[in-house]
């Protein structure tokens, strides 16, 4: 079996004594688009930026990340700049905060494509153009002369896309891209990603707490709860046969946009805080299938039916199809 | 369906309502108009929810604005139960503030973060002077246990209570007046898909139990077909589409409600690229000529771009701002 | 644009107008300035005579009519103690005062950006909580105290630098050092917030993400937009130049503007007041008109409106 291009083991995250992320392990091949949903506060943003390491000074980062095999996490500062942008490259919500505003756009590309492929003056400006064009920017050779806030949110995001190619990196990282844009756009900006994952072969993980964003462009989906991944799956099977309990009660919790209309089931209770979990299961306050041995140990997370499924569970659900699965 | 329909009395009548500011394009030029709502017309009726989603810039707040009260429009009127909205900041306009109340999307900024929670629910009752003094404390805690929560929760801040936790603080003090029509814009934006659901489904249980009206702004498609019996999509301030909840996303005839419906992707089904719409959310202040849509419309004609067309109802439910509304035409262009 | 620079114009006149306005009424209404420039013991007929000659007796809505018709003129009014053009007058000063204004400024830049920076940079460091200490002190310690401080260590005790006057170049060192270490203070707290502010923000991230070295991203992303909200702060003190140095000047009796002014005002020297003020007045509204400028220099956004932002 070939080596992932990319993976996490036993990753756990701190912030000042406090633990968020527990025991994250996943992994990406060459390629494949991987989808990692939750709540807010699951973990999912922050294990992230901790394979990048940029998370600030007091978060602790142990464990294990791999790039192609050689570790990355907590190296040199020179080592974390090598790969940024130029192997694993990392786009942001709310493009418009994320571009510089006092900067003209062209100058933030060039300063990309200087970086990562020595490009100057004519020649950069050249590819800079092309990246524009390539990720649907019309009136490209004019918009390199814009500031970010003299542009849309989508455009801004199509811009941080160009940026995150420009190193022509294998692996992109797209922490809520759609979340602070128009509906129309957010299609839009998922089916770039999309096809320019298919175009060059790039590994994408897509970060999200919008279910229906992250089906629509990747294979496989991590489910994240208090700081664990509960349960990885394809996305077909998330969605036709969720195997935790967590996962089936997000789906109840969705209104859906045609189908006969039912009440949303709420999954009771609320999310505990990462660092405050009880022993054992951290769903367990909320899940109607809780029993005594959720309370003491903790469920890992093992295949079940197929190596690449995996649930976090000790009762997890069964997985026929079945009629009435949305009804609590 | 809801049996609303026997109600032939709207609450809440809309007619040919337009809004225009004034903007400044830089800080150096002079401002330009900007038409925020043109020629919006719709009813709303007892114990009925009206949903309005569009993307930004296409009015919908304003629109809320408008029938609140909050803002007077430029042409055009609004009628609350039969009589016309009173003047802004006369003693009547403030003793309409009972009747028709507003919820909107950040809780925090909705509260005052230096009261505990009750007192700015009682803070409605005082104002309006409802019931006796002494029995407020007594209705303030029924309402907080209608919107399910607790006496624990009388007493916080808001910021030690949770998102969710805030929102129903908020619906509790609009509830507080008894108000006839509830004006929600992106009540549920900020909240995770548990919280939301629950607020979602505290909204509908309340409508049912109250006999309320309301307004459901949002630009999330899904969340508004849950809620409304009727629902209105607005592009550019203009309102392209209006029909039934259920309907209006299975059968989608506008273009642009047809475009919002493919990218509102549903988890088993990859988007469809050919249904997306290129281009951007317009710029009010540049409005195009003849229809709205059409510089992005992927059925547009030579007429589109000269010709603003107006509502037409093409069921009695059903009404259709588009061009391509002739029957013959209906049928080539159904999705 | 040429909106803006009128309605700039305009209101740099109106505040120049309230200025001169309020002065005036306020000097006349404090004190007879006969009886103080006039020695106690002159001959009421001199007093009369000097009143007259000077049309102090006139109701005072005559007064200023008179003054404001010769402001039109030109003619900014003479001293009362010398009779000579109060604007030559304090002309003749303005040199000195700049000699110490200068190098204070350029004391306060040097080491107050660079501090604030640094500090921000280093958050919770030592040195971040010894610069933080220093721009307390600079708050709170008054100049005066700061000045015969200084000079009671490098004047008395050390005996390096002379205590007052304006001799030599070695009588410029104590006063420049008292005002730039105060300023120096207040700008490195400044800079300190708006870069921490900056810090923060998401392009930062961005930038890092990118692969580039901190302190490029320091030099290239941040350092740019600090240098907005420090426009602000550098304009007040360019404003503040000519006037700003009252006490350390009284203190260390260094013959510039502001000691002119705190001697005018004791005697009663109207018009010398008066014209200190106008120019005071002049340069701040000057370099209120430079920041605003250097705002649309330094900050895109402000020179025109966003556009339609996503949601």
């Amino acid at each position: 079996m070939t080596m992932p291009l990319f993976d996490i083991e036993n990753l756990n995250i701190a912030f000042s004594g406090r633990t968020v992320v527990h025991d994250v392990g996943l992994t990406l091949e060459r390629g494949e688009a991987l989808g990692v949903v939750g709540e807010s506060g699951c973990g999912k943003s922050v294990t992230f930026l901790a394979s990048l390491g940029l998370l600030p000074g007091k978060a602790k980062a142990t464990g294990r990340v791999r790039l192609a095999g050689e570790d990355i996490l907590n190296v040199p500062a020179a080592a974390l700049e090598r790969i940024r942008g130029r192997r694993i490259a990392m786009i942001f919500q709310d493009p418009s905060s994320a571009l510089n505003p006092v900067l003209r756009i062209g100058y933030q590309l060039g300063e990309a494509l200087q970086l990562h492929r020595g490009l100057t003056g004519q020649a950069a400006r050249q590819e800079a153009k092309r990246l524009l064009d390539d990720v649907g920017i019309p009136d490209a050779a004019n918009r390199l002369n814009a500031y970010p806030h003299e542009m849309s949110g989508g455009q801004n995001q199509r811009v941080m896309i160009a940026m995150a190619l420009a190193g022509e990196p294998d692996m992109l990282i797209a922490d809520e891209p759609t979340t602070a844009l128009d509906a129309t756009v957010q299609a839009q900006i998922l089916s770039l990603i999309d096809a320019i994952r298919r175009d060059r072969g790039m590994s994408v993980v897509l970060v999200s707490h919008d279910l229906g964003a992250v089906a629509s462009v990747c294979e496989r989906v991590a489910v994240m709860y208090a700081g664990r991944i509960v349960e990885m799956n394809t996305t077909e099977a998330i969605f036709d046969h969720p195997r935790h309990p967590y996962t089936r009660g997000l789906l109840s919790a969705l209104p859906e946009l045609t189908g006969p209309k039912r009440r949303l089931v709420p999954i009771r209770g609320s999310v505990p805080e990462p660092w405050n979990l009880p022993q054992g299961c951290a769903f367990q306050a909320r899940c109607d299938g809780a029993t005594t041995r959720c309370h003491q140990s903790l469920p890992e997370l093992v295949p079940i039916d197929h190596s690449s499924q995996r649930v976090a569970c000790h009762h997890p659900l069964p997985g026929a199809v079945m009629d009435d699965r949305y009804v609590a | 369906m809801t049996d609303f329909k026997h109600v032939s009395f709207a609450l809440l009548a809309v007619d040919q309502v337009r809004k225009r500011y004034f903007a400044r394009a830089g800080f150096l030029s002079t401002p330009k108009p900007v038409d925020a709502v043109v020629d919006v017309s719709f009813t709303v009726a007892r114990g009925e929810t009206l949903g309005i989603v569009g993307e930004s810039g296409c009015g919908k707040s304003t629109t809320g604005r408008l029938a609140l009260g909050l803002e007077t429009p430029d042409g055009g009127n609004v009628r609350f139960d039969g009589e016309p909205l009173p003047q802004q900041g006369s003693p009547a306009w403030r003793a309409m503030r009972r009747r028709i109340q507003l919820v909107f999307q950040d809780p925090l900024a909705a509260l005052d973060r230096r009261l505990p929670v009750t007192a700015q629910i009682r803070e409605s009752l005082d104002i309006h002077a409802i019931g006796e003094p002494k029995a407020r404390d007594e209705r303030v805690l029924s309402l907080l246990t209608s919107v399910g929560l607790t006496k624990d929760h009388a007493s916080r801040y808001p910021h030690e209570l949770s998102g969710g936790q805030r929102q129903r603080v908020v619906i509790a003090r609009a509830l507080a007046t008894g108000p006839d029509l509830l004006v929600c814009d992106e009540p549920v934006a900020a909240l995770d898909v548990s919280i939301q659901a629950q607020v979602v489904n505290l909204l509908m249980d309340l409508q049912a139990e109250l006999g309320l009206a309301m307004i459901f702004i949002s630009h999330d498609l899904k969340v508004v077909r849950q809620v409304s019996h009727r629902v209105a999509v607005m592009y550019l301030g203009t309102i392209v589409e209006e029909a039934d909840a259920d309907v209006i996303f299975k059968d989608p005839r506008h273009p642009y409600t047809q475009a919002l419906v493919a990218s509102s992707p549903t988890p088993r089904q990859k988007m469809k690229a050919p249904l997306l719409l290129t281009g951007e959310p317009p710029d009010p202040a540049a409005r195009p000529s003849g229809c709205p849509f059409h510089p992005r419309c992927p059925k547009v004609i030579d007429m589109c771009r000269t010709v603003t067309p107006t509502a037409r109802q093409i069921t009695p439910h059903h009404s259709l701002a588009c061009h391509l509304t002739e029957p013959a035409m209906l049928e080539a262009m159904a999705p | 644009m040429i909106r803006f620079i009128l309605s700039r114009l305009a209101r740099a006149a109106l505040t120049i107008f309230f200025v001169m306005t309020f002065s005036f009424i306020v000097l006349r209404l404090s004190g007879d300035p006969a009886l103080i420039i006039m020695s106690p013991d002159a001959p009421p007929e001199a007093i009369i005579a000097f009143r007259k000659a000077w049309g102090l007796d006139d109701p005072i809505w005559l007064q200023y009519f008179h003054y404001f018709g010769a402001v039109l003129q030109g003619e900014l009014g003479r001293s009362m103690r010398d009779g000579r053009s109060a604007l030559v007058i304090v002309g003749e000063r303005i040199p000195a005062t700049l000699l110490l204004m200068i190098p204070a400024l350029i004391v306060k830049v040097g080491i107050g950006i660079p501090a604030g920076v640094y500090a921000a940079l280093h958050r919770n460091s030592r040195i971040d909580r010894l610069v933080m200490s220093f721009a307390v002190f600079g708050f709170t310690v008054p100049s005066f105290v700061l000045a015969l401080v200084l000079v009671l260590v490098f004047s008395v005790g050390l005996g390096w630098l002379p205590t007052s006057g304006a001799d030599s170049w070695r009588h410029a060192i104590l006063p420049v050092l008292t005002l730039g270490i105060g300023g120096a203070a207040v700008l490195a707290r400044f800079t300190r917030s708006a870069m921490l502010e900056i810090l923060g923000q998401p392009y930062i991230r961005t930038a890092s993400a990118k692969g580039l070295t901190w302190s490029a991203v320091v030099r290239g992303h941040a350092l740019p937009n600090a240098a907005i909200p420090t426009i602000t702060v550098l304009g007040f003190m360019v404003g503040s130049l000519l006037a700003g140095a009252v006490v350390v000047e009284s203190v260390f009796a260094w013959p510039g503007v502001g000691r002119l002014l705190v001697v005018s005002v004791s005697n009663r020297d109207l018009s010398v007041v008066q014209v200190i003020l106008l120019l005071v007045a002049s340069t701040m509204v000057c370099a209120n008109f430079a920041v605003d400028l250097a705002y649309g220099l330094f900050d895109p956004r402000i020179r025109q409106a966003p556009r339609g932002a996503g949601r």
